[in-house]
């Protein structure tokens, strides 16, 4: 067991878990945050990625004892009052059908426009498929996913 | 996954006391390989001695004309690098290349070519660029380096600490990528020193990277895809898996060869 302390969505949080729990199970077991889905546990999907010092990771192929002090952002995070533009725009976008895969679409979503605004780079439509390699969807077929995110990027 | 004891030393003197303490202690660096083999119970170490805490181990500097990359440094940041950029942009791109977004956030060089998958990106861009592999006891030559599938040069609890790049004149990095994965279903790193031609081939060897001399003569003598045409690939010791056989990895290795010329 290892005491750990860390940020997630702006909260100092902390809990004593065993060494080898991910961070995925310390989101949802622990500190109750079942918005990070598991929907592989073999770091295939997408479906658990959050934020980790504002960059996106598969939370289920990360240990959380190794992220002491690190802030992280998640699903439940992302709102502020209102909700967060990318989840307005799966929204206006029919983006999602089951909504599975959405938190880690919606998570990766926000990551590449930032990323891309930081760097300068248009996000075209080809880049919004290319950077969601990482993301599957076993509903939508994508396209609405994409227009999402360009309709977010546009609001951003 | 198996019940073990983290480790986050400070200092490779730690690390390796660390290692020898524990019954069956391995490194841990972005686990983006590691952790998914303990929770498929391949691997069940005691103890895992997580290296990104120490000094040191990771970023990029450029010596004039040699990059030297840090174990700890992930394949986004390799990607990102303007060193990298203006010395050798086919490793920025190969890097750019490797898995998704997340897992280039956090997998790391060092962890890469340690573990020295048959399909992985990496092996071949050092073995073709000629590069040398620190560890904490020696310098290893890349040729010396990549011994077979998943085995490597590193005796038990040693640590790679840094990767020394040489800036080439030309080069570039061709990926047939298998669509599940994202790992090479072959790729082939093609790099001019100036002296001559390197060309190294991941994804298709039964042991694992290697390189092609019949393709490095062919373009040491001249650079262009017509001389690739002359060579005979044979698909003796390639990969036959359900995502292609040896033939159609054989004529890959060719394919992306050329890609990799026209490209350069
Ligand atoms: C979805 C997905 C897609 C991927 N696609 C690709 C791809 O297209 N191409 C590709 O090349 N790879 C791919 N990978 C693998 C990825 O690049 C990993 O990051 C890499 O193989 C391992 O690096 P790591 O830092 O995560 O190492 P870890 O998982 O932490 O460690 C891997 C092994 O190396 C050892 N090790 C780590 N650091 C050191 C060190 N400094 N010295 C000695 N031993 C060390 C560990 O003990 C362990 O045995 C993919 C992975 C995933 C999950
Ligand atoms: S649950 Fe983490 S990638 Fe699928
Ligand atoms: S909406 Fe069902 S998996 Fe994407």
């Amino acid at each position: 067991m290892t005491s750990i302390n860390m940020n997630v969505n702006g909260k100092a949080v902390s809990g004593d878990v065993p060494d080898e729990t991910l961070l995925s199970e310390f989101l949802r077991e622990h500190l109750r945050l079942t918005g990070t889905h598991i929907g592989c546990d073999t770091s295939q999907c997408g479906a658990c990625v959050v934020h980790i010092d504002g960059k996106a990771v598969k939370s289920c192929s990360t240990l959380a004892v190794s992220l002491e002090g690190a802030e992280v952002t998640t699903i439940e995070g992302l709102a502020n009052g209102d909700l967060h533009p990318m989840q307005v725009a799966f929204n206006d976008n029919h983006g999602l059908q089951c909504g599975f895969c959405t938190p880690g679409m919606i998570m990766s979503g926000v990551d590449m426009v930032k990323r891309y605004k930081a760097e300068g780079k248009d996000l075209t439509s080809d880049a919004i498929r290319a950077e969601l390699e990482g993301n599957i969807c076993r509903c939508t077929g994508y396209h609405n996913i994409v227009k999402s995110i360009e309709d977010a990027a546009a609001k951003m | 996954m198996y019940p073990t004891k983290y480790h986050k030393p400070a200092s490779i003197a730690d690390a390796v006391a660390a290692l020898n303490g524990g019954d069956e202690a391995m490194l841990l660096s972005g686990g983006q390989t590691l952790l998914a083999t303990m929770k498929q119970h391949l691997a069940a170490p005691s103890d895992l001695v997580d290296i990104r805490g120490i000094a040191g181990l990771s970023g990029i500097s450029a010596n004039g004309n040699e990059l030297t990359i840090g174990a700890t440094t992930t394949h986004a940041e390799v990607a990102g690098n303007v060193d990298v950029r203006r010395l050798c942009p086919a490793l920025a791109d190969l890097a750019s290349g490797i898995g998704d977004t997340a897992v280039r956030n956090m997998g790391t060089i060092g962890g890469s070519i340690a573990n020295n998958d048959p399909a992985a990106d990496y092996p071949a861009g050092l073995l073709a660029l000629n590069a040398t592999i620190v560890t904490n006891t020696r310098e290893i030559s890349a040729d010396d380096f990549f011994e077979g599938l998943f085995a490597t040069a590193l005796d038990e609890g040693e640590i790679i600490t840094a990767v020394r790049v040489p800036a080439p004149s030309k080069a570039a990095y061709a990926k047939f990528a298998q669509p599940a994965s994202l790992f090479a279903l072959v790729g082939v790193f093609v790099a001019d020193s100036g002296s001559g031609v390197r060309v190294a081939v991941t994804g298709a060897g039964e042991d694992g990277v290697f390189r092609h001399a019949g393709l490095e003569a062919a373009l040491t003598g001249s650079m262009g895809d017509a001389s690739i045409d002359a060579v005979d690939i044979s698909d003796g010791n390639l990969i036959s898996d359900i995502h292609g056989a040896s033939d159609y990895r054989a004529h890959l290795i060719s394919v992306m060869a050329k890609r990799a010329v026209l490209s350069l």
